[in-house]
């Protein structure tokens, strides 16, 4: 019987083991994007940014000029690396401690010029890398080490929708959220990021992909409970659609 | 004699900028250097050049790191508070050794402090201001035209080390008017920046990466002590100071920037009265001119440090010239400024006249 290889890594990914702990969604998260990088033909003309936290790393995984920002500047960094060579294509990934909190600024001035950069914004209501402390993300009643009873939104507020947010302003072209937990919303995911990376592409503005993602490590769940527990837990506080769409 | 140009300082350092060939400028309002970034705005466009008002001095750091990273010449100019902000950003640029230039027009401080010239900043600049162990190449101008004149240099020795350049002036320089002219200098034998910037992946066969975390402390210690390396790289071939009347002098006055100017008056005065007193002003803090201070005429017998600072700089006067020679500290702050007659009666005063 003739063997006919139908899978493979994507030529954009560099062939070694990821730091990621068994059950994170990240690796997932990276697979897509090296793919849509590879569907395009666009890798020797991408730029990542990586953030810090669990995913500063990407620039392990994914074969394409990297830049390691500061904590929350990512969006700054891709504005001027794409104002500079507007003929590149250029995405941030960022967590949600990296850009709902310390990086909030950066991420609304960016998205309010139109910056014609891609951000993938990875939502798992937690800090990762840290160790599991409240993001701006987290749930309401959700336990981190630093809410160890659960968030109290008297205390803490309530978690920030950024896609929400991000949505009232008038320069964004595309906004989504999507989630990579289960294979039904892992190809809606590469959907998304096709489409962020068309939008750049064209030169149609700011494009802005969250994924909602696991934690297992810091959720203290087994990895399928933890898909479960997004589903039920998190869609709800943070719904699946599109937000802005290019005209 | 090229064509001169009657212009603020902070226009003509901007225009400098541009002469270099910097077409690239991010930054955020700050007094007394507003006009740099609202002439950019106005003439980066017409160059085909990028002017971006970032939404912080947090952000336009970060966005000089996104441009640098590309290779081309790029800069930000702030005051004070504002390079206190910026200072984060500055160590990473330091570490992931990109070349830019950063412009501090330094006002008085500590904390909002005032909007009036100052040199306390002589510490951030010379010594850090952000973490880790760095430094900045500091180049301290006395005149409009050298503030021209070392911004041009500022992008050249920003490549020629891959490291952030400080042009370190004052609001005097600023905001004063005086004729400059634009020298059309390019040093030769730069490095090419398509061996180490993004954009380069095709033409290059490999990607770059720009970043500064290394994990493995065996890593970190080797980057580190490359960094050093470099640093003694710049001692070795980038001080520069100049001497006025230095050789007869009996009392040696120790300044940069407009208070050298000042300086320069008070002396030309005290030596019309007969008192043997000289200049020595370095051009850049960092590295620091040590050895024409180490190796001083057997006729000076002292040197009196100026400053508009409470004592920043005498720091390293007093390193340079040790327990051999007493060195005093004078120094107005907060906006104030040491006159050609306070400077005059401090060198009396030291003198016993």
């Amino acid at each position: 019987m003739k063997e006919t290889k139908i899978f493979e890594k994507p030529k954009s990914m560099i062939d070694v083991t990821t730091h990621y702990c068994p059950g994170c969604t990240h690796g997932i998260a990276h697979r897509l994007i090296a793919e849509v990088i590879d569907e395009l033909q666009i890798q020797e003309k991408t730029v990542a940014v990586a953030p810090v936290g669990c995913s500063v790393f990407l620039y392990n995984y994914i074969n394409v000029d990297s830049y390691e920002a500061a904590h929350g500047r990512a969006p700054a960094v891709a504005s001027a690396c794409k104002r500079l060579l507007p003929d590149s294509v250029v995405f941030s990934y960022q967590g949600d401690g990296d850009l709902a909190s310390i990086g909030m600024a950066e991420i609304v001035h960016a998205a309010n010029r139109g910056e014609k950069i891609t951000v993938i914004f990875i939502n798992n209501a937690i800090y990762g890398m840290t160790g599991g402390q409240m993001a701006p993300t987290t749930l309401v009643g959700q336990k981190a080490t630093t809410c160890p009873l659960g968030r109290d939104p008297k205390l803490a507020g309530y978690p920030i929708r950024m896609c929400e947010m991000l949505a009232t302003l008038q320069a964004p072209a595309y906004i989504t959220r999507v989630s990579v937990a289960k294979p039904k919303y892992t190809i809606k995911a590469k959907e998304a990021l096709t489409k962020a990376f068309q939008t750049q592409i064209e030169g149609k503005g700011f494009s802005f992909v969250e994924i909602l993602s696991t934690c297992p490590t810091n959720w203290g769940m087994r990895p399928v409970d933890a898909t479960n527990w997004l589903e039920e837990h998190m869609m709800p506080e943070f719904p699946l659609g599109v937000f802005k769409t290019p005209e | 004699m090229g064509k001169r140009f009657l212009m603020k300082g902070n226009e003509a350092l901007a225009e400098a900028a541009i002469h270099a060939g910097c077409k690239y400028f991010f930054g955020y309002p700050i007094t007394p250097q507003n006009e740099i970034p609202e002439y950019m705005s106005k003439k980066l466009p017409e160059i085909g050049g990028v002017y971006l008002q970032a939404e912080s001095e947090v952000a336009a750091v970060n966005m000089i790191f996104g441009a640098a990273g590309t290779g081309k010449r790029v800069m930000t100019s702030s005051s004070s508070p504002g390079i206190s902000l910026m200072s984060e950003g500055i160590s990473y640029i330091a570490g992931a050794e990109l070349p830019c230039v950063l412009m501090n027009v330094m006002r008085g401080g500590p904390g909002l402090g005032g909007i009036l010239p100052s040199q306390s900043d002589y510490f951030q600049a010379t010594r850090g201001g952000g973490h880790g162990d760095y430094r900045l190449l500091v180049l301290a101008p006395s005149t409009v035209q050298e503030a021209v004149d070392l911004t041009m240099l500022a992008f050249d020795l920003a490549e020629k080390y891959r490291n952030p350049v400080m042009v370190l002036a004052d609001g005097f320089m600023g905001q004063m008017m005086e004729a400059v002219e634009f020298k059309e200098t390019r040093s030769e034998g730069l490095p090419d920046p398509a061996e180490w910037a993004v954009g380069y992946m095709k033409q290059r066969g490999s990607r770059a990466l720009i970043k500064s975390l290394y994990l493995d402390p065996e890593e970190l210690e080797a980057h580190n002590w490359k960094l050093q390396a470099k640093y003694a790289q710049m001692a070795q071939h980038e001080k520069r100071f100049e001497g006025y009347l230095m050789d007869d002098a009996e009392i040696l006055i120790a300044a940069y920037g407009t208070v050298a100017r000042i300086a320069r008056t008070a002396i030309n005065e005290l030596r019309g009265e007969g008192v043997k007193v000289g200049l020595f002003r370095p051009i850049t803090l960092f590295p620091f001119p040590y050895e024409p201070l180490e190796n001083l005429p057997a006729s000076v017998r002292q040197i009196l440090t100026v400053e508009m600072s409470c004592g920043q700089m005498v720091e390293d006067v007093r390193l340079a010239v040790g327990k051999e020679r007493p060195v005093s500290m004078y120094g107005r702050v907060g906006g104030m400024t040491p006159s050609v007659d306070e400077i005059k009666d401090q060198v009396r005063k030291a003198l016993g006249r």
